[in-house]
């Protein structure tokens, strides 16, 4: 059985005093796509920001990519370069244009930013789009140009934090299809919503979060239309009793 | 290091360029420091030349927190700086950027302050002084984009930062404001008698308040910004 691509045993963070993740225990295999989902503060972003080392842990054993959490800078910076997270911000300059943006991202990234192109096609942000300065975007616009630096970058895990928030019906067909495609190219997609039908679509495990209490882990229902199917050999389904969360 | 510093540079001062706050806010407000320290001290024009690079520093000084809290600003909007962090660049190649764009503006904007001073000021340039001049400028620069990039990031998550970055700041580059005026009396030839070698010395102690800051940043900022 491979290692898994996150797992959090007894972790606690905390965001000022505040102990907004206390002892959680979770873990997600390569190829899941899993939706955490719960009510508002019930630690959902920061589970995603504490993946990525933004939300600094002080208890418990975590690791995520192999590596353990909390790490050295250096360390950081190798784990960062290979998870993709969008925040409820969207980390745009608002007078640079989308083309700029994303170029900008993927370079600091390490990467020569090649795939650029090809990522803003996929999202729908070429033709005029691409030169246009990012504060006249739509909300819409603005979420499909903070995701496409990280699809430019394909890195190994992605961490979205309410991917389909102000995206109209066709942007959102068109992420639920990216988010199968990157599972399918060997990547694991981890995500926060509240839009549950939609996201429960295109999960293949459910991860629900709240307040002090234990939480549930639900396998994809594969005969929902659409539901998509962790690529992994080790199925979500096969250890639900694996994810037990508590938190503040 | 240096080719995150590169890319963060070219990123701020293109976001410059397209926003023209440089040009258009904080140059308006360096010249109009200097015209009010003029309708201030104009009963006696020999003061107002005596003191006019204690007076230019100001203006610098003072302009040199706009563009530092613009610098950051725009980081501040969408959250940049966690993204810069994500993008897994160099904490020593962000702090060199934003304090290497913001001292290109402030190098620009010394060179016209220059200008005003002398005119306002009734103060020449004296050629001789020429080198000992840029080299101040080129020094105090980088000390005080230095210490705007540091407390700039230290105090960018913070509520209340508008009026916390200035008392952060000012006290700091105290020094650099003091050896920076004094290299550069020098250098004018504002006082009479005092010989242009006799800078050097403060340029000096300016350079290793410089070096000072450069260096603290380079250490310092990946702390900085992963604990703010």
């Amino acid at each position: 059985m491979s290692a898994p691509v996150i797992s959090f045993e007894g972790v606690v963070a905390l965001l000022g005093r505040f102990p907004a993740l206390s002892g959680i225990d979770l873990r997600i295999d390569r190829g899941e796509i899993v939706l955490l989902r719960g009510a508002n503060g019930s630690g959902k972003t920061t589970v995603l920001r504490a993946c990525a080392g933004l939300v600094p842990i002080t208890h418990g054993l975590a690791r995520v990519l192999d590596t353990p959490l909390p790490a050295r800078s250096t360390v950081l910076r190798t784990l960062r370069r290979r998870i993709g997270l969008l925040g409820h911000a969207g980390f745009l300059y608002e007078d640079l244009t989308v083309e700029e943006n994303v170029r900008f991202a993927v370079r600091a990234a390490g990467l020569d930013g090649a795939s650029v192109s090809e990522a803003l096609t996929r999202l729908g942000l070429d033709g005029r789009l691409r030169t246009q300065s990012v504060v006249s975007l739509s909300a819409g616009q603005r979420r499909r140009t903070a995701l496409a630096p990280i699809l430019a970058r394909r890195p190994e895990l992605w961490l979205l934090d309410e991917p389909h928030a102000g995206l109209d019906a066709e942007s959102r067909d068109l992420l639920d299809g990216l988010l199968r495609d990157v599972v399918r190219g060997g990547a694991t997609v981890v995500f926060a919503s509240h839009e549950l039908d939609r996201a429960e679509a295109v999960a293949t495990r459910t991860i629900a979060l709240g307040g002090g209490h234990a939480v549930t882990a639900e396998p994809a229902d594969p005969s929902r239309p659409g539901s998509a199917q962790p690529a992994s050999p080790q199925p979500a389904s096969a250890h639900p009793e694996s994810v037990v969360a508590r938190v503040a | 290091m240096w080719r995150d510093a590169l890319l963060v540079a070219g990123k701020d001062l293109r976001i410059e360029r397209r926003s023209r706050v440089a040009t258009a806010q904080v140059l308006p407000f360096a010249v109009l420091v200097l015209a009010l320290f003029a309708f201030a001290l104009d009963t006696d024009g020999r003061i107002l030349r005596i003191s006019a690079p204690g007076l230019f520093w100001i203006a610098v000084l003072l302009a040199s927190m706009l563009a530092a809290q613009r610098s950051f600003a725009v980081e501040v909007d969408d959250r940049g700086l966690d993204g810069m962090r994500l993008s897994g660049l160099d904490p020593a190649g962000i702090f060199l950027g934003k304090a290497g764009a913001v001292a290109i503006e402030l190098l620009v904007l010394e060179g016209l302050l220059l200008i005003g001073t002398a005119l306002l000021y009734d103060s020449p340039l004296r050629g001789s002084g020429a080198v000992l001049l840029i080299v101040t400028c080129v020094l105090a620069t980088a000390g005080l984009a230095s210490v705007g990039a540091i407390y700039g990031a230290l105090s960018a998550g913070l509520r209340g930062r508008e009026t916390l970055l200035p008392l952060l700041y000012l006290p700091v580059t105290a020094p650099v404001l003091l050896t920076g005026a004094k290299a550069m009396e020098a250098a004018m030839g504002v006082t009479p008698g005092l010989q242009v070698g006799e800078g050097w010395p403060w340029v000096r102690l300016l350079g290793v308040f410089a070096v000072l800051y450069v260096a603290f940043g380079v250490l310092a900022f990946g702390a900085l910004v992963e604990e703010t």
